[in-house]
């Protein structure tokens, strides 16, 4: 879905990314993993043209990511976002913030309704609650939210930054189980950033690891541990299966 | 582009003048200034023209002398008492005229006439207590040189002006060696308790006549002659020659004497000056004219609406440019410190200065008055949006970004409704300084609340300045509390939910 050639960033005398090369498969799981300032959020940026490349070229779907501000926001239609906390609109509630692309793009009501209520069923969200404002759902049911929101127009790509950084560990959890089964279900491109092991694990096909804007190694968590590529593959792993309980505590 | 805005404003507003004055009778707009003579002048002018059929607007107590000239050049007053000597030294200061004679022509060139004179000369005059004067044989200014024990109190003014104390003294070689500089009203309690025994004052003041004073006799014709006359449109002739035949006649009929009495009456008996006019014009010109009273609330109510509509009219104008400026202060942080430091220059220049920087683009009434509300109404509701919006958290912006919500969908859907307990904050500080700084609106003829409280300081009645200044205060409140009630209706539900979990 989509390939990044020599791509590069940076903020001011800080770089975020040195040039690298990247292919992310059409309809998997790809978890980019590391620790925190690693570029993994800066790259997710780059994907939904939030943020553009200083050097090299992000393709989606073997072309270019559009420049001008009409196509950018058409792929962004295309391509859900949600991020930690939810990035929810205060003012709205939850069902506003869900349907507000749809009510833009003037979706009949039939429409609007009936997309709204699969999503409430795939994400598990207590329907009672979508009149509620964000100050009044719990962390858990903003996340569900935030997701409902990205995945409202059916997109073909699904970006998620840290979407479960602010849970409590049993939310958390749970949240977990019910967004690897969503996968299953959709089987949609998914980028997913986290600095978690066992997330990574539980959620990724793909595990793209990373330190310091570069890419370590990509590759399931089993190649990662049978055949890391950098001492550094072995330190970040073993770091986090020493530190019990550490997956919900960074 | 505010220039632009403001411009459309002004026009808008005097299409909608015009339209309220076309009438079928002849009609004469009257000024008068914010002193209690002037006032009193204004009236006479104001029921003769009436007595002839004509529809009359007498917009009394305008802020200063440079507002009445500038608003009869343009053509908004028709006429309003002047002095010869303001004429002469200030207004055409740079004519050098030699005479009244040169004084017509050069008014003449204005398109402006001058009437004969009323018949007394309000200028600057020594006075003392007349059983003193007596006693001593005091008439004239020359007589003081005989008595170099006598203790002078001169206002501070006076101590100060070109023709004041110091060319008094050289011309009249007055002897006196105790001269004090002091607050006018002081000068005259010194005159009662007997510390200072001869002051200046003007030749018509009122309190010549309560404290019994004697003026002075300039004998050497040191200080200018101040001689009361009615300046007018030469189209005045065209337009309601009645009405001027009847107002010039009173050229003549005041003396000095008449004058300080006429001013005592209003000054210090509190008789309304219409009723002072309407007395003088039935015994010396046999004139009747009738005087009605408006009851205190019909007063309160012309002057809330009219205090109401510059307040409202200001306010909207603001919110339509101030608002849009806000957004692109925003966006553009380089034009956001431009936009908000050029409304902070406006914020810092003088109300009064403000207004009066605006007569010789808007004239007089309403609209200059607007206009500075207007001006001064920017500055908090371009900072509040601006920061309003701002403020929008980042991870909510980066939301609404990576949604693909077009700019303006986003400004409407997401921003402002964010950004909109910001706005109506400023909003509500533009609207409750508006109505303080609207009572200004008086000084270049705009009414409203001021109107009582310039008069009430003019006849130092404190009653009068309380019909002004409660119901101020109280509109001041009414309106802060009737946009914390908008606050509850607009500022959406979600947000005062957050405000509230958040302050727990």
């Amino acid at each position: 879905m989509y390939a990044l050639q020599d791509v590069s960033k940076r903020f001011g005398t800080t770089q975020a990314l040195h040039a690298l090369n990247l292919t992310l498969p059409t309809g998997r799981t790809t978890v980019l993993l590391g620790p925190s300032g690693c570029g993994k959020s800066t790259l997710v940026r780059l994907l939904n043209g939030l943020l553009h490349p200083d050097t090299g070229q992000v393709l989606y779907g073997g072309k270019p990511l559009p420049t001008d501000a009409k196509a950018l926001l058409s792929l962004r239609h295309r391509v859900g976002y949600a991020l930690q906390g939810g990035g929810l609109f205060p003012h709205l509630t939850g069902e506003e913030n869900v349907t507000l692309m749809a009510q833009h793009l003037r979706w009949s009501p039939a429409k609007t309704r009936e997309r709204r209520d699969v999503l409430v069923e795939l994400t598990r969200f207590p329907a009672e609650a979508l009149a509620r404002y964000p100050a009044q759902l719990s962390g858990g049911q903003r996340q569900r939210v935030a997701l409902m929101r990205a995945l409202m127009l059916d997109p073909e790509v699904l970006l998620l930054d840290e979407p479960l950084g602010a849970l409590d560990p049993l939310v958390r959890h749970e949240l977990q189980a019910d967004l690897r089964a969503i996968f299953a279900r959709l089987r949609k491109t998914v980028v997913l950033v986290t600095h978690d092991l066992a997330e990574a694990g539980f959620l990724g096909d793909d595990i793209v690891l990373m330190r310091e804007g570069r890419v370590v190694q990509q590759g399931s968590l089993v190649d990662l541990e049978t055949r890391p590529a950098d001492p550094f593959v072995t330190r970040f792993i073993q770091a986090q299966r020493l530190a019990p309980g550490n997956g919900a505590s960074a | 582009m505010g220039l632009a805005v403001l411009l459309l404003f002004s026009l808008a507003l005097t299409a909608c003048e015009r339209a309220s004055t076309t009438q079928g009778e002849p009609s004469v707009r009257v000024g008068s200034k914010k002193f209690t003579e002037s006032v009193i002048l204004g009236e006479m002018v104001s029921q003769l023209a009436r007595s002839t059929g004509a529809s009359v607007r007498h917009r009394r107590e305008l802020g200063g002398t440079a507002v009445l000239w500038e608003a009869l050049r343009r053509g908004e007053l028709d006429v309003y008492p002047e002095y010869t000597g303001t004429l002469r030294q200030e207004l055409l200061s740079g004519r050098k005229l030699p005479d009244d004679a040169a004084l017509r022509v050069a008014l003449a060139e204005e398109g402006l006439r001058m009437s004969a004179p009323l018949g007394f000369n309000n200028t600057y005059a020594l006075g003392m207590k007349e059983a003193e004067a007596e006693r001593l044989g005091i008439r004239s200014i020359s007589d003081l040189r005989e008595h170099p024990e006598l203790r002078f109190g001169f206002s501070n003014e006076f101590m100060e002006r070109g023709d004041g104390w110091p060319a008094l003294r050289d011309s009249y070689r007055l002897p006196q060696r105790d001269v004090r500089g002091l607050d006018h009203d002081l000068a005259y309690r010194g005159m009662e308790a007997g510390s200072v025994q001869v002051t200046d004052l003007y030749s018509t003041d009122a309190e010549i006549a309560a404290y019994g004073l004697r003026v002075l006799v300039d004998d050497l014709h040191h200080f200018p002659a101040y001689d009361a006359v009615l300046l007018y449109r030469a189209d005045l002739e065209a337009r309601a020659p009645e009405a001027l035949a009847a107002i010039l006649r009173l050229s003549g009929t005041l003396s000095e004497e008449k004058m300080v009495k006429l001013n005592a009456r209003a000054r210090l008996e509190r008789v309304p000056e219409a009723q002072v006019a309407s007395d003088f014009l039935a015994q010396a010109l046999g004139v009747s004219t009738v005087v009605h009273g408006d009851s205190l609330v019909s007063r309160v109510w012309l002057r809330t609406r009219e205090h109401l509509f510059l307040v409202g009219v200001s306010l909207l104008g603001a919110l339509a440019l101030a608002v849009p400026l806000g957004v692109l202060a925003s966006r553009s942080p380089r034009l956001g410190q431009g936009v908000l430091g050029l409304a902070g220059v406006i914020q810092t220049i003088p109300s009064l200065a403000l207004l009066v920087m605006m007569i010789p683009l808007l004239g007089i009434g309403f609209r200059p008055a607007i206009a500075a509300l207007f001006l001064y109404s920017l500055l908090p509701i371009v900072r509040n949006t601006a920061s309003g919006l701002t403020g929008i958290p980042l991870e909510v912006r980066e939301s609404a970004d990576a949604l693909g919500l077009p700019p303006r969908a986003r400004l409407w859907r997401i921003d402002l409704p964010m950004a909109s307990p910001s706005i109506l904050a400023g909003i509500q500080t533009a609207a409750v300084i508006n109505v303080g700084t609207a009572t200004l609106g008086a000084l270049v003829g705009a009414g409203g609340y001021g109107q009582p409280i310039l008069t009430g300081i003019r006849l130092d009645d404190t009653r009068l300045i309380l019909e002004g200044a409660v119901p101020a205060a109280v509109l001041a409140l009414l309106v802060s509390g009737a946009f914390e009630a908008l606050g509850r209706v607009l500022v959406p539900k979600g947000l005062r939910l957050r405000a509230e979990s958040e302050s727990r």
